[in-house]
């Protein structure tokens, strides 16, 4: 699903994110990452996603090389990913159900199938009775679990969430776990960044960890 | 096809959320296009009536105030007979005399003359000519014994339409100016709303909407702005054109005639419409076409 080959990724300052990275994670796999802040796990999911690209080595997502793949071609890529970012990305423009909606309108859904799925997204992170609110009257776990919901209503195969539980405290955190959890019973590929020992503990799946931008082993 | 027409509406509602903002844009577009469609319009109004006195050249020979009846006759047959001539009309001086009454309501100041100023006079229907060969045949007549005076009456027409020639130069110029005005005012408008939804646009770049996608409604935007602006100027032109006729119709009445402009064609109209609708498609292009590579997710 997701293959890191020798991955080395330089910022134009000059800073080395990335150190000769390489790894595998097989289809229907939960990885979590982990590290402190700055040691490069945004960048590797940035470089997932397509959102940087690596300097050196190649990073393939279902086959694909992300690295040297056309901007044209990028949209096409992302609609099989299902991103969760740290800072939610929510727009506050409208309300909590034209959020999830906005992934169904870019890919072309026909009108009732998208309501019908964008229902049980929210259903499913337990935000259907707030769909007529705007994000900003949600707390701040509610928050994450819409981020949620919008990334998986197209049903994406890969999963990616950065920090998702990174400023909830505990009782948020296991909540969003167990939403996790669910996707990877049906057979979805998850790749989580945390720096939370407790969630890692609890999970019980494979770990990368990462330290000044290289892998440890 | 209902989302993309959601996704627009909700577009629009945004765009148009400053209303006033949105009117005033509305209506400097209209105004710039009403300008050069304006002045076209008059170009068009004005090459009608040059058309319709030049298509039939007339030659007015004057005689001398002395001229006697066999002389006239005399040159009438001979006029008759010239084979570049179609047809001669004879004009009495007393019959010009109350022509002159009649169509210029000058009855008081000619009734107060104590004898007729006007000489007889021949109008002459030429033959169809080209503009040089009637210049040629209005010397040849005013050689003729007892004309004092040929004048070529379609001669100022010839003027006109050169004037005319001119008067399109400057409205190309005009419309060329002020479409690239509405082109820049689109393209402001557009940036400034890119830059509105500089969020939305980033996130939906990050979960899989491709350029065309994002650029779609802002074109959409700008083509309907453009519209709009077309629509204004339409109108404009429409009422001032109503107002105009309402004043030369009372101007005609005391001249005793009937002439009013036209307005508008259907076919010009439309293109009125298209051209400004396309105008503000292009200027939207463009900016989104500049502004929209800068937005990338980070």
């Amino acid at each position: 699903m997701i293959k890191f080959n020798q991955v080395h990724k330089r910022y134009p300052g000059g800073f080395q994110a990335l150190k000769n990275v390489s790894f595998e994670i097989a289809g229907g796999e939960m990885v979590f990452l982990t590290g402190h802040s700055g040691a490069g796990k945004s960048t590797l999911l940035k470089l997932i996603a397509g959102i940087e690209r690596p300097n050196l080595g190649s990073v393939l997502v279902n086959h694909q090389n992300v690295g040297v793949l056309k901007s044209r071609a990028l949209p096409f890529l992302r609609r099989n990913l299902g991103i969760i970012f740290q800072d939610h990305k929510l727009l506050f423009d409208r309300n909590v159900f034209d959020n999830v909606l906005l992934p169904l309108q870019i890919c072309g859904f026909e009108y009732r199938e998208s309501h019908k799925r964008v229902r049980a997204a929210l259903d499913k992170v337990g935000l259907l009775k707030r769909e007529r609110s705007n994000p900003i009257a949600l707390s701040g776990g509610e928050q994450q679990r819409l981020c949620i919901a919008r990334a998986i209503v197209n049903r994406p195969s890969i999963l990616l969430a950065d920090e998702p539980t990174g400023n909830l405290d505990a009782e948020y955190a296991q909540e969003i776990m167990a939403i996790f959890n669910a996707f990877h019973q049906v057979g979805a590929t998850l790749l989580i960044s945390t720096h939370d020992e407790s969630i890692l503990q609890n999970a019980g799946q494979r770990v990368l960890a990462l330290k000044h931008g290289e892998l440890q082993t | 096809m209902r989302h993309a027409l959601a996704q627009n509406i909700g577009i629009f509602r945004r765009m148009f959320a400053s209303p006033i903002a949105g009117t005033l844009n509305i209506l400097v577009i209209g105004i710039a296009l009403s300008l050069p469609a304006g002045m076209y319009l008059l170009l068009q109004n004005a090459q009608g009536l040059v058309a319709r006195l030049s298509d039939t050249p007339q030659i007015s020979l004057f005689m001398d105030t002395d001229t006697k009846a066999d002389d006239v006759d005399k040159l009438r047959r001979q006029l008759e007979q010239h084979p570049a001539i179609d047809r001669v009309e004879f004009i009495p001086r007393a019959q010009a005399l109350e022509q002159l009454k009649k169509s210029t309501g000058l009855a008081d100041v000619i009734g107060g003359l104590q004898k007729n100023p006007l000489p007889d006079a021949f109008t002459v229907y030429p033959k169809p000519r080209t503009a040089q060969s009637l210049d040629d045949l209005r010397a040849e007549l005013a050689k003729l014994p007892k004309v004092e005076l040929a004048q070529l009456d379609s001669e100022w027409a010839y003027k006109l339409e050169a004037l005319l020639k001119f008067g399109r130069m400057l409205v190309l110029i005009l419309a060329s100016l002020l479409s690239l005005a509405l082109v820049a005012i689109t393209f402001n408008t557009i940036r400034l709303q890119i830059l509105m939804q500089r969020e939305e646009i980033e996130v939906s770049k990050l979960i899989g909407a491709t350029n065309g996608f994002i650029r779609r409604p802002f074109l959409y935007f700008g083509a309907t702005q453009g519209l709009l602006g077309g629509i204004t100027a339409w109108l404009i032109i429409t009422l001032s054109l109503l107002l105009l006729n309402y004043q030369l119709g009372a101007l005609a009445h005391l001249y005793a005639s009937r002439f009013s402009l036209h307005p508008l064609s259907l076919g010009d109209s439309l293109t009125l419409l298209l051209f400004s609708m396309y105008l503000g498609w292009l200027g939207a292009w463009l900016s989104v076409a500049r502004h929209l590579s800068q937005i990338e997710p980070r």
